[in-house]
């Protein structure tokens, strides 16, 4: 086919730039969108997916990590005597406050976990080891929270409920949620900033023997301890993501504001388009007049809007790859995973072609006789 | 041999009841292989609708029509296309080119609608060109072309998909003496050499001489179908006080 398509498209320079400039626009904020969503989803169980273990223990219907209530910790011995339970920690996560050696107070949230287990422990360290979390006082926290917590590094100190802490251990990029950051202690120490009773935990990590049926453990355990529920790791992850992204609002209003740049960016393309068709409506009726069908005619439509939309998506995930590059310097927390950026593309060709349906509909009732006026 | 052009008592009315209008009113007309037929008469008088009905672009209200021997009025919307890209050129007053196609590319749309592409389309829009005395301008845009040249692309495409039939509306309209006479030449080669039926819309007398036909329409009908020759009719325009010809501007 000569290349009406091309030529129509980069004939007008500046409506060009006005239609890629609406698709680019729509790529941008549906990937910042998306992107968010995904960092938020990400985040709110960033702890129970990092966990290792195979079962959550939790209080009788609580319905995400943050909302725990402390149980007896005698349940930690009913889950070691069942067959099939490889290893079974107690495990705090709960709110508290820390005080800055300028007096300030954060809030944080303590995450207690004995430092030999293999399950609960901090990640992505990038100073310090696990180990050293065995001594008393010591704590690990992210180096993106180094200015909230008024901390600079390892070595630093502050006081956690009025217990003096040092700092042994730093991370890079375990984000919270809430705004109140992570500290990773060992268990005894938790108790303490947490201000729980010994005989007291938020929850029970457990891991399963290779080989075991999960769902018969999990059905097992939940029948021996009452009082409590009994989660699959997944099944936490998903309650707890729900709640913050869902209940709240906060995923619905990212997705609403992604639908929005959706739409935005279909009107800009489709009355761009439609106005391309519109100044070229003579040559759409000459061609019908020649004897090109409808389908013809539609092709060489689409073929611009598609073009459109190959332009403008590598423009835009461009601009997305950086606005993703910088964002994780600062405190939004945007993951644009692979699935995202193809299925982007998809999504742009889609938004693009569902936009020239305006122009497609006005070139089907072209009179071809049109083309005999003056 | 069946007739290129066959039309019998074909009517066409534009609206309903008190605001309808008769533009054309029971005209039969046929048109010969190899023979320029010139369609005269005042604004108004249906040469418009008529050519467009050949052209089976429009639908006549009742009457048949028949494009080398096809009945036409009895297929649907989707057929028409390939009526028109398989039998009839059109050559237009504006010349319709696509002004982001170069010439070369112009009359190798009207190949790509028959399904002729690549290094072999390119070849014959060439030669169509060549044809007409543009094959230098193949890599031309419309915009850089006079209005004769337009008018001669114009005339290449119309003809690469090898129609039986050229309907030309006012194809020198726009254009100066020469370059009017040009066009019309090469009108009357299509239809002398090549056997076409040729059909051209036209105002203007001073292409009377190129015509093998006159036929003159006159409020949606046919007033006279003359096929003395045409230049008898110069001569006989020429003659009156008000024409081009008389007054020796061409």
């Amino acid at each position: 086919m000569p290349p009406l398509a091309e030529r129509n498209l980069f004939h007008d320079r500046v409506r060009l730039a006005v239609t890629l400039t609406g698709v680019v626009f729509a790529v941008v904020l549906i990937v910042v969108q998306l992107g968010l969503y995904v960092g938020f989803s990400r985040t709110t169980t960033a702890v129970v997916d990092h966990s290792h273990a195979d079962l959550w223990v939790v209080s009788k219907n609580v319905p995400y990590i943050e909302q725990g209530i402390p149980f007896s910790e005698r349940k930690l011995y009913t889950v070691r005597a069942t067959p099939g339970v490889a290893e079974a920690e107690k495990y705090i996560v709960r709110f508290s406050r820390w005080k800055r050696t300028d007096g300030q107070e954060e809030s944080v949230q303590i995450v207690g976990v004995n430092p030999e287990s293999t399950m609960g422990q901090p990640w992505d360290i990038v100073a310090g080891r696990r180990e050293d979390l065995k001594v008393d006082d010591s704590v690990s926290v992210d180096r993106i929270y180094f200015k909230k917590l008024g901390v600079s590094g390892v070595g630093d100190t502050a006081e956690i409920s009025g217990h003096r802490t040092r700092v042994v251990g730093l991370t890079q990029g375990i984000r919270t949620f809430t705004t109140s950051p992570y500290v990773f202690t060992n268990y005894r120490n938790a108790l303490d900033y947490a201000n729980l009773r010994d005989d007291q935990t938020m929850f029970i990590l457990i891991k399963a023997e290779p080989g075991v049926n999960l769902k018969d453990l999990q059905q097992h355990l939940q029948a021996k301890l009452d009082g409590v529920d009994v989660l699959t790791r997944q099944q936490f992850s998903d309650m707890t993501r729900h709640y913050w992204m869902f209940t709240t609002g906060a995923g619905m209003a990212v997705l609403m504001a992604a639908v929005l740049g959706l739409l935005v960016g279909m009107v800009v393309v489709a009355q761009t388009i439609y106005s391309s068709t519109m100044d070229h409506l003579r040559e759409f009726g000459t061609l019908k007049a020649m004897g090109a069908t409808n389908s013809y005619i539609y092709r060489v439509i689409m073929r611009q809007a598609v073009i459109a939309a190959l332009i403008g998506y590598v423009l835009g995930i461009s601009l997305s790859i950086l606005v993703v590059h910088e964002s994780g310097k600062g405190g939004a927390n945007i993951i644009l995973p692979w699935q995202l950026g193809v299925g982007m593309l998809g999504l742009t060709v889609a938004m693009c072609v569902a936009a020239a349906f305006v122009s497609i509909n006005k070139v089907t009732k072209i009179d071809p006789a049109m083309v005999f006026k003056q | 041999m069946q007739k290129p052009i066959a039309v019998r008592e074909v009517t066409r009315i534009y609206g309903e009841g008190a605001t309808a209008f008769r533009a054309l009113d029971t005209v039969n007309l046929e048109v010969e292989r190899g023979e320029v037929m010139l369609l005269m008469g005042p604004s108004g008088s249906g040469k418009t609708t008529l050519i467009s009905i050949l052209g089976c672009i429009l639908r006549p209200t009742s009457g048949s029509v028949k494009i080398l021997g096809q009945e036409v009025t009895s297929l649907n919307e989707k057929q028409l296309p390939k009526v028109r890209l398989e039998n009839i050129g059109f050559i237009f007053q504006g010349f319709n080119l696509f002004p982001t196609l170069t010439a070369g590319e112009n009359v190798e749309l009207a190949l790509d609608l028959k399904g002729q592409r690549g290094p072999v389309a390119k070849l014959r829009a060439k030669g169509f060109l060549e044809q007409v005395g543009l094959g230098a301008k193949y890599d031309s845009f419309p915009a850089d072309l006079s209005g004769g040249e337009k008018q001669r692309v114009a005339i290449a495409r119309a003809v690469a998909t090898e129609p039986q039939v050229i309907l030309a509306d006012e194809p020198t309209a726009a254009l100066d003496s020469h370059s009017g006479r040009a066009v019309m030449e090469m009108l009357r080669e299509m239809a002398h050499r090549n056997g076409r039926a040729v059909v051209v819309v036209t105002h203007d007398n001073r292409v009377l001489e190129y015509g093998d036909r006159v036929v003159r329409i006159e409020d949606g009908r046919i007033s006279s179908d003359s096929v003395e020759t045409a230049a008898a009719g110069a001569r006989a325009a020429a003659s009156h006080p008000s024409s081009v010809i008389g007054q020796g501007l061409y």
